[in-house]
């Protein structure tokens, strides 16, 4: 049979982001997958090089909405390296409430939207129910749903009250009843064992090879966790489990992430009720830092995230660069699509938990000589007019 | 919106469309932010289907599109495009600060501007991202600026004297140029 090509985007109903999928097809069978991700090209880590350390926090939160303060964190992490700063052990407490209450949200929000494209919108409706308790607890914490904003360099912005940390406690227990049915649920509901067990099959060899990270290669038996290989925050004191499965499948990134739920919520139990006193943040964080280069691991609810962070001894980084976790899971999604059904893309899909909004790349080559080199910010303006033709005043 | 607005059939149709109104979502180079927050309208919580509001994928089917975020250079011909398939009376609203003025992302390199732009818009919603109750808010109120609409026939009776240079008087002048 010949090979047919499926164009799936930038606009659909089943993608809440744009992203171009070119799947070709024989009969029902997948044969292989062609992407374009650059619809939400912005342009941040560029941006970056632009703003102080103080301004680029918020510009860095919106890197992702789901993992804000992932990507905030990841940054402040690496600049208080290379200032040599010791945060205060309640601010470290307190961003690892704010993490793990963040991978709550994006677990549930997962869990919701992967049994959405399999047409179980009941499991939607209620993880999307549950979730909200994550976030009333995070707005209370910081004041806004999505966007926390509660890193700065050397500490962070807000104290938690007696008030908050109680709201809080109150809440767990309740979620934790949730997170037991799910866990029970995952276990023999039979919509997903029939439409999740098998699908996407990933090895372990294969998920080394291609450099998947997070939740999709702890399925396949890669048992690797940066919080744990490489701990920061106060991971090495709190008590937890790296949650790993050894299936390989949509069912196994299922199982490892609602796994996840409950590891996350003993992590924020543990932080509330052994919070330390004390200060939130340095009294005085230097405003520019040393001449440097870092790399800074974060394990964001998707995976590993890594921010590299040059500085040149001002209050503005030299070069930032952002690896996101969906970036790096992205070709073994074009791996587990083939031979798939055609049925089978949105959960094979959306098994990898794509955020397109933090995925958009730009390299610069010149196709003559096949250099590539670094580039200005008013050339890149300058070239990227040109190329599409439009002049915008500010 | 032609014809007589008290006709029978217009009148029905005019209720019709308050009563229940379509809705279309479109990132046209959001945070991600602003979507999670619009999905979560449909949610349990706030659950908007219990006013008649309803998600729908394709624009031809929408009366409101709310746009998420700034306008990126590659999104803003497919914006053009989407606005232009949906039918008469339309309305969108610019969802969140980037919608409304570039936000954060505001003077990037690959990013056009604010959904205004682009498209013209009728509704502003603040915030970075507004709360679920926000958005709601901003659709009903969308829904009393279509009943006035109707009232004044059409949406010239909003531009203001002195006003005739507003973005919203050439669509898509943006992006009727970018080629991609
Ligand atoms: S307004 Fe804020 S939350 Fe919404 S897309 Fe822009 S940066 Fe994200």
């Amino acid at each position: 049979m010949a090979e047919v090509m499926v164009p799936i985007g930038p606009q659909h109903p089943a993608l809440k982001e744009p992203v171009n999928f070119r799947i070709y097809v024989e009969g029902e069978k997948i044969v292989r997958l062609e992407l374009d991700l650059s619809y939400n090209h912005r342009g941040i880590e560029k941006a970056a090089e632009e703003r102080n350390f103080i301004r680029v926090l918020p510009l860095l939160e919106r890197v992702c909405g789901i993992c804000s303060h992932s990507h905030a964190t990841a940054f402040v992490k690496g600049i208080e390296e290379i200032m040599g700063l010791e945060v205060p052990a309640r601010g470290q407490y307190i961003r690892t409430i704010i993490a793990e209450l963040e991978r709550m949200h994006s677990h549930l929000l997962w869990l919701g939207v992967a049994a959405h494209e399999i047409g179980f919108n009941t499991l939607l409706m209620w993880t999307w129910r549950d979730r909200e308790a994550v976030l009333d607890t995070l707005e209370e914490m910081s004041g806004n749903r999505v966007h926390y904003n509660m890193n700065e360099i050397g500490g962070v912005r807000l104290d938690l009250s007696e008030k908050q940390v109680e709201a809080a406690q109150q809440r767990l227990p309740v979620l934790e009843e949730r997170i037991a049915q799910y866990v029970d649920m995952v276990s023999h509901q039979e919509t997903m064992l029939l439409r999740f067990r098998g699908v996407g099959k990933l090895s372990k060899e294969e998920i080394l090879k291609y450099g998947t990270v997070g939740p999709t290669a702890r399925a396949s038996g890669v048992d690797y966790d940066v919080r744990r290989d490489d701990p920061y925050l106060v991971y090495d004191e709190v008590p937890w489990n790296v949650v790993t499965d050894s299936s390989g499948d949509v069912y196994g990134r299922t199982k490892v992430r609602i796994g996840e739920l409950s590891e996350s919520l003993k992590i924020v139990r543990h932080c509330i009720e052994n919070l330390p006193g004390g200060p939130i943040r340095v009294t005085s964080a230097p405003k520019a830092a040393p001449k440097g280069e870092i790399l800074s691991r974060y394990e964001a609810p998707r995976g590993e995230l890594a921010h590299f962070i040059r500085t040149n001894g001002t209050d503005k980084a030299d070069r930032l660069d952002i690896r996101t976790p969906t970036l790096a899971n992205w070709t073994s999604v074009a791996k587990a699509l083939v031979n798939q059904n055609l049925a089978d893309i949105p959960v094979i899909v959306a098994a990898i938990d794509p955020c397109l909004s933090c995925t958009s790349r730009m390299t610069v080559i010149d196709t003559g000589t096949m250099a590539q080199g670094s580039i200005s910010w008013e050339e890149l303006v300058r070239k990227c007019r040109a190329r599409y033709g439009t002049e915008v005043q500010p | 919106m032609t014809g007589d607005p008290q006709s029978l059939s217009q009148r029905l149709a005019t209720w019709a469309r308050v009563k229940s109104p379509w809705v279309t979502v479109f990132n046209s180079g959001a945070c991600n932010a602003c979507d999670i927050e619009i999905i979560a309208c449909l949610m349990p919580r706030f659950d908007v289907e219990r006013f008649g509001i309803l998600a729908k994928g394709s624009p031809r089917h929408a009366d409101i599109l709310i746009v998420t975020g700034a306008v990126t250079r590659k999104q803003a011909s497919r914006l053009l495009r989407v606005w232009e398939q949906i039918p008469e009376p339309k309305y969108v609203i610019a969802c969140g600060a980037c919608g409304a003025g570039g936000g954060v992302f505001q003077g990037l390199y690959h990013v056009v501007g604010d959904v205004g732009t682009v498209i013209p818009v009728d509704m502003y919603v603040a915030g970075c991202p507004p709360r679920p109750d926000e958005i709601i808010n901003a659709v009903v109120a969308c829904l009393n600026l279509m009943k006035e609409d109707l009232a004044q026939g059409g949406k010239e009776w909003r531009r203001k004297a002195g006003d005739t240079d507003r973005k919203e008087t050439t669509p898509g002048t943006v992006a009727k140029d970018v080629r991609v």
